[in-house]
């Protein structure tokens, strides 16, 4: 057979085989699509799932632990928890609440900051465009500062719970007391936000705060024992707060850098130990069993 | 009775944290209580009958053989956490929406506002700033008043009531706390919102303020009634009376404090250095309020007079 007629020929026995193989791919392409709408109505065998959640999402106790556990922002959690502590009644949920107010101001906050510039001439106006020409302006205004009255509040009735509760009690004693550095920081966080508006509300508020620090024993001018040690308006604490003898722009400047920057990076870091702590001194301190008076070991405890 | 004043300081926006105060207060003190007096119960029912206390599961929730005694954190806590998130989220939407944060005129340094207050929850300082002089108001009480509540871990001896609500295993803890905080703390905050009107006077909830009113209040030093005159004088007495006051206080938390056989205990376990320092916090938090006591009946402004302080 000539070269070109075996061509032809195979040529033709060519069409049919390749109608056939399309035909065959055809059916293998189909399957799969079926099997991949399988797979889609079960998204969590997909690859892409599991890269991300790495653990099956079914309601096996072994995958409810791994969920919580190896989940970066949920680990912070044990895999499981005294029964009557996720009752409401027992810590109020004051502590987890005074978190997500911190989350909600961070947020809020860092958005006002995008309409803000701390300086005596723009301050003041900044806040009127927010109010009045930034869409939802008002609105955010309105809940940073109210969130930041309750988070306040919050933190007080935490304290109050853990003080009622008896927590701070061993071998909790030393997250006690980075709660009271964090409530100090709570209240220092408000207290400098309220001069940025640069209104005659903070002005004052702030005028009559920083007064007080005149009258710091050896550091003040007008404390005890201040002006023996050669303190003046000019170089006492006051003025190292103030950045000057008056609230001026320093003193916006300052307050500025206080709120925005170092306090919340100071408390997130105090938060972080608050938080570890809570783990590590075996989780939430109850509802745990009564304690009676006769069973009280002596020994002294200091 | 200015119901129009009362209204206008109750519903001033940045006010309505001390308003909500004043109802989330009381509930969560009944709240907590009510939960101690149910332990109490328990407690007491558990000392009474020996038998019991081996066997039963000593809490008040309920609890049966076979229950788990630890639950899944998922989906049990963080149901609860996203519930909470989802509440807390909705009530600062409604409070956002429905009141607006204040904005004065700009500021002004030559225009003096009358009264110039400190943000709400600094004005347990201010309305200190009344019985004490500036440093001790603002920055020697607050310094001891954050050391002494880091202090408390140390300071009580008592182990009892390590994670759940009780008033009879810790009465003297919780009556010191809730005075400190409910009495003296939230009770001057409320006053300098509520009470304290132009010029730091003293306004009852309903009468009007009035900017032109103006209070003679005679006060006198302690060494004046007793015509001592000569500055030294002064000195030396003052520190008698304050060492005098210190010994007073010192006897009647003593003789509190060692008033019950289990609290004779709980003194036992206590070393000197921790029931020293315990003493000298409790006495200081009381010269508030004796403060506030001789200021207010006798009109006396300062105890002690040197040349350096005055207290
Ligand atoms: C920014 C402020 C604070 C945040 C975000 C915070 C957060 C938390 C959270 C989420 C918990 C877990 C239990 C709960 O929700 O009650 C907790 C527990 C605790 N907090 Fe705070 N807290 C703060 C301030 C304080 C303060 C002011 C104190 C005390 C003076 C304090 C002392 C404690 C102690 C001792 C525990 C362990 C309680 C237990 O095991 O029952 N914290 N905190």
């Amino acid at each position: 057979m000539p070269e070109d007629l075996k061509d032809q020929n195979s040529g033709k026995k060519g069409l049919t085989a390749l109608l056939e193989e399309v035909r065959e791919e055809v059916k293998v392409l189909k399957e799969k699509a079926a099997e991949d709408v399988k797979t889609l109505k079960d998204p969590e065998k997909t690859q892409l799932y599991k890269s991300i959640f790495r653990v099956k999402h079914d309601d096996k106790p072994r995958s409810r632990a791994l969920g919580v556990l190896s989940n970066v922002f949920l680990h912070l959690h044990p895999a499981k928890i005294n029964r009557d502590a996720v009752a409401y009644n027992y810590t109020w949920g004051m502590g987890g609440i005074t978190f997500y107010l911190f989350i909600v101001l961070t947020f809020t906050g860092a958005l006002l900051m995008f309409y803000y510039h701390p300086s005596k001439v723009q301050a003041f106006r900044d806040i009127l465009y927010l109010e009045h020409d930034v869409p939802f302006g008002k609105l955010l205004r309105n809940m940073h500062r109210w969130a930041a009255h309750l988070m306040i509040i919050t933190v007080w009735l935490h304290m109050f719970r853990v003080f009622l509760t008896g927590s701070y009690k061993k071998p909790r004693e030393f997250n006690w007391a980075v709660g009271v550095i964090l409530m100090l920081l709570t209240m220092l966080l408000s207290f400098t936000g309220y001069l940025l508006p640069d209104d005659q509300l903070g002005f004052w508020a702030v005028t009559v705060g920083t007064n007080m620090a005149r009258a710091t024993p050896l550091l003040g001018h007008e404390g005890p024992f201040g002006a023996q040690l050669g303190m003046t308006p000019y170089n006492d604490v006051r003025f190292g707060l103030l950045g000057g003898s008056i609230v001026d722009s320093n003193a916006l400047l300052r307050s500025y850098i206080w709120h925005c920057i170092a306090i919340p990076l100071i408390a997130a870091t105090f938060m972080a130990v608050h938080f570890w702590r809570v783990r590590k001194d075996g989780g939430i301190s109850g509802p745990s069993p009564v304690m009676l008076e006769s069973e009280i070991k002596e020994e002294r405890k200091f | 009775m200015d119901w129009a004043q009362l209204w206008e300081i109750a519903s001033e926006p940045d006010n309505v944290p001390i308003v909500a105060l004043l109802f989330l207060v009381p509930f969560y003190t009944f709240y907590a209580f009510r939960q101690a007096f149910a332990n109490d119960r328990l407690i007491g029912q558990l000392e009474a009958n020996p038998a019991m206390a081996k066997t039963h599961h000593r809490k008040v929730q309920p609890w049966k053989p076979g229950w788990d005694r630890e639950i899944h954190v998922w989906p049990f806590l963080l149901r609860m956490e996203f519930l909470a998130a989802i509440i807390v989220t909705l009530i600062l939407m409604i409070w956002s929406i429905t009141l607006n944060a204040p904005l004065e005129e700009p500021s002004n340094p030559t225009l003096t506002m009358n009264p110039a207050k400190a943000p709400w929850y600094f004005l347990g300082l201010q309305e200190m700033l009344v019985y004490f002089d500036p440093w001790m108001a603002g920055v020697v009480l607050p310094t001891l008043i954050l050391v002494g509540l880091m202090a408390i871990p140390y300071l009580d001896a008592n182990p009892l009531g390590n994670g759940y609500y009780t008033f009879k295993q810790r009465k003297f803890a919780i009556m010191a706390f809730v005075f400190g905080f409910l009495v003296l703390w939230l009770s001057m905050v409320i006053i300098g919102t509520f009470i304290r009107g132009p010029g730091w006077m003293w306004f009852w909830p309903g009468q009007t303020w009035d900017h032109n009113r103006l209070i003679f209040e005679a006060n006198r030093d302690l060494p004046d009634i007793f015509h001592i005159t000569s500055a030294p004088g002064k000195g030396i007495f003052g520190a008698i009376v304050v060492g005098l006051y210190t010994i007073l206080m010192a006897t009647f938390f003593h003789k509190l404090f060692t008033l019950t056989p289990f609290n004779r205990r709980i003194y036992k376990r206590m070393s000197l250095i921790q029931y020293v320092t315990l003493q000298l916090f409790l006495i200081i938090m009381m010269t508030l309020p004796v403060k506030i006591l001789i200021r207010q009946l006798f009109r006396i402004k300062y105890v002690w007079i040197t040349p350096w302080f005055n207290i």
